[in-house]
């Protein structure tokens, strides 16, 4: 029997604005463009929508954006935690809505002044002692303070025991540069990356260099979810969601999952492959392209191994081999990726997943049936699985 | 080195105590009373057999670093750049995180012997660090 969730709904409309390092504007504005987007992507009113679903960052509320887009009234709104974790599972809460006929049309949205405004790397401060504060205070009075900081330690680990070198790491961002080279909207467009240059840059948390880092951006990704049979009457090829799940595993911590026995796999990021395969029905050899959480490059070997592509300490190999380029095994961020075309929280990379569906990547691999997308590594996540209707 | 650049640890009921054991030169595994199990960071019940009751010990400081990562940017008021944290598998069982002093950064080694040295700030603040093990410690 197959799965409640899967085919029921789809991504009717995907919407974003400019990205830049300045934006002008606030963050409800890029909300609000990244929605019309959508909504018009998908030929469909904003007064038809009547569910919104953010991350617990984002700082736009969603009544404020209903207002100013004009959308309906509300049946659905609310905000998905954990950073970049959330990307996924806001598509999880509005899938689950839809198809459960509480809401018609939802929008899932992350706008961020990234760079010009809040900074993520800017470190973690407060007075109030919550048990989230408790938990970065482990780390804060030894100045270890940053993203960087904290997936270095696990890259590093990892590294070490695999034999995972600088130069792997470099492919991975070479491979998503050369991509940007295709695609206007990214920042790495016009900018293209040498392995000489990686190894040049400066090093920022050993194992890790500045090329290892996603970009920070203003910008704004909006994406509207809808009935798989609405969807076929709207502009755009349907992207069918096949799977989307969350996923968080026993001493699970945000960001600093340091006192599992094992640091050199992502038990989340396994957890979610389990259960996005199952409730799809597919397997890895089903997926021919995808978007995988790449704030930082270690996290994609760490992830082709989580999803399945290859065996324990083989993602390096597949790199190697050069798979996750345009020719290769899995095509992966083909619009560049938060590390060459923007950081939107991984928003940007599940639109990715929607146009590899349509056919309309500015890097279409060849037959690409279905993609995976995933969300943050590190934190509580989760995975997608788009396909054709 | 400037005076009170530290980010303090917000003392909360769960964690005030632990610190208030480093200020008296310390370094606290809590533990479990009903199955005795050891657990960090602290919490406010046992995970393994749900009881709430839980005393703690002192950590022999002797452990064997499990990862690290060498920190050059960016670079925060009063630190001292490269900065060295590491995890520290504790020779109890837990593990800590924690910062490496006395080892220069191409000294660092996975697996090798480290041993608590109980740090304090001009402002008296302490906070437990380590150093390349040299079996002194006890
Ligand atoms: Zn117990």
């Amino acid at each position: 029997m197959s799965h409640f969730l899967k085919d029921k709904t789809a991504i009717a409309g995907i919407g974003l604005t400019e990205f830049s390092k300045k934006s002008g504007v606030s963050e409800l504005s890029l909300a609000a463009q990244a929605t019309l987007a959508a909504c018009e992507d998908a030929g469909l009113s904003p007064s038809e929508i009547d569910g919104f679903v953010s991350y617990t960052l984002d700082s736009t509320d969603e009544i404020e954006l209903a207002r100013t887009v004009g959308a309906n009234d509300l049946k659905l709104f609310t905000k998905v935690n954990y950073g970049g974790g959330a990307a996924v599972g806001t598509i999880l809460h509005a899938v689950m809505a839809v198809a459960t006929g509480v809401a018609d049309n939802v929008i899932c949205y992350r706008a961020m002044n990234g760079r010009s405004g809040q900074r993520m790397g800017q470190g973690i401060s407060g007075q109030i002692v919550s048990s989230d504060l408790i938990h970065w205070s482990w780390y804060m009075p030894y100045g270890m303070l940053t993203p960087g900081s904290w997936i270095a330690m696990i890259a590093n680990k990892y590294m070490h025991h695999y034999g995972v070198t600088s130069e792997d790491l470099g492919r991975v961002a070479i491979s998503q540069r050369n991509y940007a080279q295709n695609n206007p909207r990214a920042f790495g467009y016009g900018k293209p990356l040498t392995m000489e240059e990686y190894m040049a840059s400066k090093m920022v948390a050993e194992p890790l260099r500045l090329y290892d880092f996603c970009q920070e951006t203003d910008g704004g990704c909006a994406i509207l979810i809808t009935s798989a049979e609405r969807a076929r009457d709207l502009k755009q090829k349907p992207a069918v969601i096949r799977g989307v799940v969350q996923a968080s595993t026993q001493g699970q911590e945000q960001m600093t999952s340091f006192y599992r026995e094992e640091l050199d796999s992502l038990p989340e990021m396994e957890m979610a492959a389990r259960l996005v395969y199952e409730q799809s029905g597919l397997g890895p050899d089903d997926i021919n392209a995808a978007c995988l959480y790449d704030a930082f490059t270690s996290e994609i070997i760490m992830q082709l191994e989580s999803f399945g592509f290859c065996g324990r300490g083989e993602g390096k190999d597949m790199v190697r081999e050069g798979a996750l380029d345009i020719d290769g095994r899995l095509p992966n961020n083909t619009h560049g990726g938060l590390l060459s075309e923007a950081y939107i929280h991984g928003m940007n990379n599940i639109a990715e997943g929607a146009r590899l569906v349509r056919g309309s990547s500015t890097n279409q691999p060849k037959n690409v049936e279905h993609v995976l997308v995933s969300s943050g590594v590190g934190v509580p996540t989760g995975a997608l699985i788009l396909g054709q209707d | 080195m400037a005076k009170s650049f530290r980010m303090k640890p917000p003392m909360g009921e769960d964690n005030g105590w632990w610190w208030q054991e480093a200020a008296e030169g310390r370094l606290a595994i809590q533990r479990c009373t009903q199955c005795q199990t050891l657990r960090h960071p602290p919490r406010p019940a046992c995970g393994k057999c749900h009881s709430l009751e839980w005393d703690h010990l002192s950590a022999s400081g002797r452990g064997t670093l499990c990862s690290f990562t060498i920190m050059h940017h960016p670079q925060f008021p009063g630190f001292d750049y490269p900065l060295i944290i590491i995890l520290v598998d504790l020779e109890e069982g837990t593990r800590f995180t924690s910062q490496l002093i006395n080892c220069a950064p191409e000294d660092v080694e996975f697996g090798m012997a480290v041993e608590m040295v109980m740090h304090e700030d001009p402002d008296g603040f302490r906070l437990p660090m380590f150093q390349p093990a040299t079996g002194a410690a006890s």
